[in-house]
């Protein structure tokens, strides 16, 4: 009905009048935040190309996977995990032990990295959900130092302080063929093979009914509980399918590097996803892959000039907390909008 | 195993537990009454310890150096609360943790620039070195008493300035009701911002007690502050009570642990934590729902 009126149409043309005046940076955010998927796969294809080594964008995208499993937590649920490390620290040991000890298939390990980060998730999410809000983080924090611990003590299965060596390099077995995977630029889109295995099916359990009760959670507990649904389920649920991303982005990091060391479970690694996610944007299916690359880019940078790089990384989290807490896709997507709002 | 050994290790248990109240306390008065929990607070302890070992090398008195490292710190805390931690009042409960945790991470590289990533060596004054000997039947380490003994005092100092001053009764029910408080014309911020610097020299304090009987290097706060998660978490976020006898309950729960089997010494406190959560998941003082 709108069209009948004289405001209606002042106002259509007034929009119209608006989407002239847009840049074409603001009409390319828009349609990246539109279609996330294919320019993630896009940027995918280009960074081995543009980061200074082909191993540092299989880090890149590793870690990138971590902070996207991480995301499904923080992001879309809304509960600050401290404790991611047990997750992604349990999926490299598990399929470190696997390739020496049970089975040399690649497919197998990572698949029990997968599960074992799942299951981990499983029991202590349980007993994390029983707390919210600043208890939770508090909770997973603990309890991820306390599988730090076994770990360190349980030399016999994790080796301690030494960590895992000597993890195998198997070939890849694709229908009975077994294919070399150990060049840098083979194993960069090995990985993007499972990355890209992972966004779609991330993006499938969002885009599902459940995925829309997850971000009712975050907005709002109570309101979602009346609606019926068992809102500590929910939450649970999110948690495993988290960890299981957790536990999977860490047997590629066992593969990556042949070597599984204790600080895969330490606190740093949580507080380290954390960093890259806020950093990249919460909640936004880019932010997680932009943190990470952002974030692994000026470590390898500075790490050259100082050991102590984090005193400019720590500042400029902190920057970002106190003034763009959307992180950086997030706030780029705020500008493009905002922009828009105001007539240009 | 003789008895007397085992009351020894209670007796260590106890001043360990007494450094779990002083840290315990801090992250649980600055929690209870700005909602704000302190991820730095480890970072704090931290260099609570290390301006401990600077005022020492300068100045080579163990008391100044009591004395001093708490002011700093306290002063430290202060300007973080104006600086950083106000301009997220009002905002998500987890962007203060989140600016903090980025805020240790400053700071453990700083004392990294300045002192390296070794151990620094920080004795107890000659005066508390020697052992005690206690109702005649055994020796106990006399640093190991001060602490106790210093805490006692601490815990009884906040405990008048809480309930016996008009200052205490606002803060007191500026944790029931800022709301309230607010209507009745007292600015609430400069009561958070006095709280939160007595809760920063608080981990100061424990930061200075702890230097000599465990080591001084940058990432010390950081197992504390996990450890000192636990407490709160089994004591029950902001209550006072709570924070000191979950603190007492984890200290002796590790020192009998290393006494009869050591390698369980650094998981015992989290078992003991997974077991509170299972039976009382708000904790032993812990009001359920609150600020979840």
């Amino acid at each position: 009905m709108k069209e009948t009126t004289i405001e209606g149409i002042l106002e259509i043309k007034n929009q119209e009048a608006r989407a002239q005046q847009h840049g074409w940076w603001q009409r390319l955010i828009e349609i990246v935040s539109r279609n996330p998927l294919v320019f993630i796969f896009i940027f995918f294809i280009i960074i081995p190309f543009i980061v200074p080594y082909k191993a540092l964008a299989t880090q890149i995208i590793i870690w990138g996977l971590f902070a996207l499993g991480y995301n499904v937590c923080l992001g879309y649920t809304g509960m600050l995990s401290f404790g991611h490390a047990a997750y992604f620290g349990i999926g490299a040991y598990t399929a470190a032990i696997v390739l020496i000890r049970l089975w040399e298939n690649i497919w197998f390990a990572l698949f029990c990295g997968l599960l074992m980060g799942a299951v981990m998730a499983f029991i202590l999410g349980y007993l994390c959900i029983k707390r919210r809000g600043i208890y939770f983080a508090m909770l997973t924090l603990a309890f991820a130092q306390l599988l730090y611990f076994i770990g360190f003590q349980w030399v016999d299965l994790t080796g301690g302080d030494n960590g895992l060596r000597n993890i195998p390099a198997v070939p890849l077995s694709i229908f009975g063929l077994s294919v070399d995977i150990y060049s840098p630029l083979r194993f960069y889109f090995f990985v993007l093979f499972f990355v890209a295995l992972s966004l779609l099916a991330i993006n499938l359990i969002l885009q599902s009914p459940f995925g829309h009760v997850l971000q009712a959670v975050r907005e709002n507990d109570q309101r979602a509980k009346s609606c019926g649904y068992e809102t500590s389920n929910v939450r649970w649920l999110a948690f495993v399918i988290s960890g299981a991303i957790s536990g999977l982005a860490g047997g590629l990091y066992a593969l990556y590097l042949h070597f599984v060391g204790i600080e895969s479970l330490y606190w740093t690694t949580s507080g380290q996803v954390v960093m890259m996610t806020l950093l990249g944007g919460m909640g936004t299916f880019i932010g997680p892959f932009i943190g990470a690359g952002v974030f692994l880019y000026i470590e390898d940078t500075l790490s050259v000039i100082t050991p102590n790089w984090m005193i400019f990384l720590g500042p400029v989290f902190v920057l970002c907390v106190l003034f763009f807490p959307a992180g950086i896709w997030g706030t780029i997507k705020d500008l493009a909008t905002r922009r828009r709002k105001w007539g240009g | 195993m003789e008895w007397t050994v085992i009351v020894m290790q209670l007796f260590t248990g106890l001043s360990l537990g007494m450094l779990y109240v002083l840290l315990a306390l801090g992250l649980s008065i600055i929690f209870g009454l700005l909602t704000v929990v302190n991820f730095a607070h480890g970072a704090m302890f931290m260099w609570g310890a290390y301006a401990g070992v600077a005022t020492f090398a300068i100045t080579g008195n163990f008391w100044l150096a009591l004395l001093i490292s708490p002011l700093v710190i306290g002063g430290y805390g202060l300007i973080v609360e104006r600086g950083l931690i106000r301009p997220l009042y009002g905002r998500d409960i987890n962007y203060p943790l989140l600016l903090t945790f980025g805020l240790q991470l400053i700071m453990i590289e700083i004392v990294r620039i300045f002192w390296g990533t070794s151990d620094q060596p920080f004795s107890a004054p000659p005066s508390l070195s020697n052992p005690i000997e206690i109702f005649g039947i055994f020796y106990f380490p006399s640093y190991r008493l001060f602490i106790i003994g210093i805490t006692l005092v601490i815990c009884l100092i906040l405990w008048i300035f809480l309930e016996k001053t008009n200052l205490g009764l606002v803060i007191r029910a500026g944790t029931r009701d800022p709301l309230m408080v607010r209507a009745l014309g007292i600015d609430m911020r400069r009561i958070w911002w006095l709280v939160f610097g007595i809760g920063s020299a608080l981990a100061g304090i424990a930061g200075i007690l702890a230097a000599p009987i465990r080591s001084v290097f940058p990432e010390m706060g950081i197992a504390m502050l996990v450890e000192c998660f636990a407490v709160v978490v089994v004591g029950g976020m902001g209550s006072l009570k709570g924070a000191i006898l979950s603190g007492i309950i984890m200290g002796e729960a590790i020192s009998i642990t290393t006494l009869f089997y050591p390698q369980m010494a650094d998981i015992v406190i989290f078992l003991v934590m997974a077991i509170v959560l299972l039976i009382r998941p708000s904790g032993l003082f812990g009001k359920a729902g609150l600020l979840e």
